[in-house]
């Protein structure tokens, strides 16, 4: 009974502050590492690097990839994982372009690049992209509620069945034949002449999942799962409902990546997107966000998917071969990790 | 019995929760062997006996974590049937469980208001927006009138000692309850001065009329507080004693069956 606390209203401050120092290290880390990879690409190349366009080059590269650490952000959160999210972009692109196909003009219409009916055929297959990439994350979600199923198998299941239904659908080869609108409207156009649409939807959708994670209940009862879903069971939180919907929203950000990857190319690109499950996770993880649950933010999962988007384009401008770029990203994956351990087991010592 | 004005009526012997005949199997393992028990409004009652003795089951049995196999539960004069400790909660019942069940990435002000949060005011609030400066506020008020200390609100339960955690699962019962609170061990692994700070803050839930339901193997605690102690043994109600009356040893004596109940148990 004689614990080694005496005071109830401060006991061991001093115990605290590993746990709090390195938890604070990790988000002053991720930022720290971002700005220096900017200082020393701008010092190798100065204004090759550093300059507005090649920023927006950069921030459009990130943007398919931030969607999906978007959703994946709530998930890790909820101490789950999501590996589907690379095959769902590839079949929402593929459903998504075509639908736009079929219902955008006849067979020989559309193989001359004439597009009469696209103001139908266009929001047809957007609808149809989101809806896929829902109906995957809804799907990922059941199993892992209903059937109690490790999220790791289930979205490794998805995975496979995502990707191979889009080969199916396809027989293999990309779509062809998508309505340009799409790419000229969307994937490559600018606001007000600098401000790439790929980007604005991405920063946009970050910024409001970045607020329903900080300030709305949804975002609170993502971390109170993630931290203890058994005591947010006991208060009546409905466990198993809000896990349907994160992982249907991260199905649905995957559904509207694969679109917006469709409008930047005006085509598919199937045999793209096989590691951005973990290109994706790895982001997250490097932004802060604990991999067991309970702690993350969206802000460091836009610094965590920006960190491979520099050092790719940097490493491009330098003329050093771009494969450095995932030793490096591995690296400081590991070291995140790492910290997100030591921060762990501090805590459990008190 | 019905419900006017219930709370913060002082101790009038009124029955708030009582169960009759209760049992409870694991497998072959019988838990429970028809309990009958009262807790009473204005009163202290300790729960005690050995190590699987059945006072956890006992406890998971009446708030809803499961439903025992025979038996009636009647809350407030009418007969109950609690399908989750939600509901139990809902209808004012509040339990600390032995393993806590916070949040630690979670704050106090978090943790206090889990399940309950407040919204914000007009079309903020539809879209789930949370009123936090509000649910801060609350429990601001709440744990000063209920005198507990808390470190920091805005800190993760994480950065707490396992004491701390305590105090805050403790003022979250508390805070919320408007008829029963059931603590389970709610001083196991306290420092001195947090053990005096929980059972200080059982006898003022006491004093609003709101009977507390107090389990422990601590005897001092129990002594010091209880005002009635009932001892279960192998899953049966053996016997009461009253901490006036009688002695440590005596309560040790009935845990262990050295000396066979005298009376008929509660009831």
């Amino acid at each position: 009974m004689t614990g080694p606390q005496t005071d109830p209203g401060q006991a061991p401050e001093q115990e605290a502050q590993p746990g709090r120092r390195l938890a604070g290290l990790s988000s002053v880390l991720i930022v720290g590492i971002l700005v220096f990879l900017v200082a020393v690409f701008t010092i190798l190349n100065g204004t090759a690097f550093l300059n507005f366009g090649n920023f927006v080059n950069i921030a459009v590269d990130a943007s398919v990839l931030l969607l999906l650490g978007v959703g994946m952000t709530f998930v890790i959160i909820t101490a789950g994982i999501d590996l589907s999210v690379g095959s769902v972009l590839v079949l929402s692109g593929v459903v998504g372009g075509q639908v736009m196909v079929a219902l955008s003009g006849t067979s020989e219409q559309v193989q001359s690049y004439q597009f009469p009916n696209q103001a139908i055929g266009i929001p047809a297959g957007v609808a149809a992209g989101l809806l896929t990439g829902l109906v995957f994350g809804l799907f990922n979600g059941l199993l892992i509620t209903r059937l109690k199923m490790p999220p790791f198998i289930v979205t490794l299941g998805t995975l496979g069945i995502g990707l191979g239904l889009a080969q199916i659908l396809t027989g293999g080869t990309n779509v062809r034949f998508v309505p340009t609108a799409i790419q000229s409207q969307i994937g490559t156009k600018e606001f007000f002449g600098f401000l790439p649409v790929p980007v604005v939807i991405s920063l946009v959708v970050a910024v409001i999942a970045g607020i329903v994670l900080a300030k709305c209940g949804f975002g609170r009862y993502t971390y109170a799962i993630g931290s203890n879903a058994e005591a947010a069971r006991r208060v009546g939180i409905d466990v198993d409902r809000h896990l349907l919907k994160v992982y249907a929203l991260s199905g649905l950000l995957a559904g509207l990546a694969g679109l917006l990857d469709l409008s930047r190319f005006n085509t598919t690109s199937i045999g793209a997107h096989t590691a951005d499950n973990l290109a994706s996770i790895s982001a997250v993880v490097i932004g802060g966000t604990s991999l067991f649950g309970g702690i993350g933010t969206i802000i460091g999962s836009v610094v965590g998917t920006f960190i491979p988007a520099v050092l790719r384009n940097g490493f491009i401008i330098q003329g050093v071969q771009a494969f450095w770029q995932e030793v490096a990203v591995g690296v400081v994956l590991i070291l995140a990790v790492f910290i997100d351990q030591r921060r762990r087991s501090a805590e459990e010592r008190m | 019995m019905s419900a006017e004005n219930p709370e913060k009526n002082g101790s009038d012997g009124r029955v708030v929760l009582g169960t009759r005949g209760i049992s409870k199997s694991f497998g072959a393992v019988q838990a429970l062997k028809n309990v009958d028990f009262e807790v009473r409004s204005g009163e202290v009652v300790a729960l005690i006996g050995d190590n699987g003795a059945g006072k956890s089951t006992f406890i998971n049995a009446i708030t809803g974590v499961f439903r025992p196999d025979r038996g009636d539960i009647t809350f407030e004069g009418e007969p109950v049937r609690f399908e989750s400790p939600h509901d139990a909660r809902e209808r004012g019942i509040e339990t600390v469980y032995q393993d806590l069940a916070v949040a630690p990435q979670l704050d106090a002000v978090g943790n206090i208001f889990l399940g309950r949060e407040r919204y914000r005011p007009g079309i903020l609030g539809r879209l789930g927006l949370l009123d936090q400066p509000r649910m801060r506020r609350e429990t601001e008020e709440q744990l000063a009138e209920l005198n507990v200390r808390i470190r920091d609100l805005g800190k993760p339960l994480s950065t707490f000692s396992g004491g701390q955690r305590q105090g805050v699962a403790v003022a979250r019962a508390v805070m919320w309850a408007s008829k029963v609170v059931i603590m389970d061990e709610p001083t196991a692994a306290l420092g001195v001065a947090q053990v005096e700070m929980v059972l200080d803050l059982i006898r003022r839930v006491r004093d609003t009329g709101i009977p507390v339901l107090f389990i422990s193997h601590n005897m001092p605690h129990v002594f010091d507080v209880a005002d009635r102690i009932c001892v279960l043994r192998l899953g049966e109600m053996v016997t009461e004693l009253d901490p006036k009356k009688n002695t440590t040893d005596d309560a040790v004596a009935a845990m262990t069956g050295a000396v066979r109940s005298r009376g008929g148990g509660a009831q």
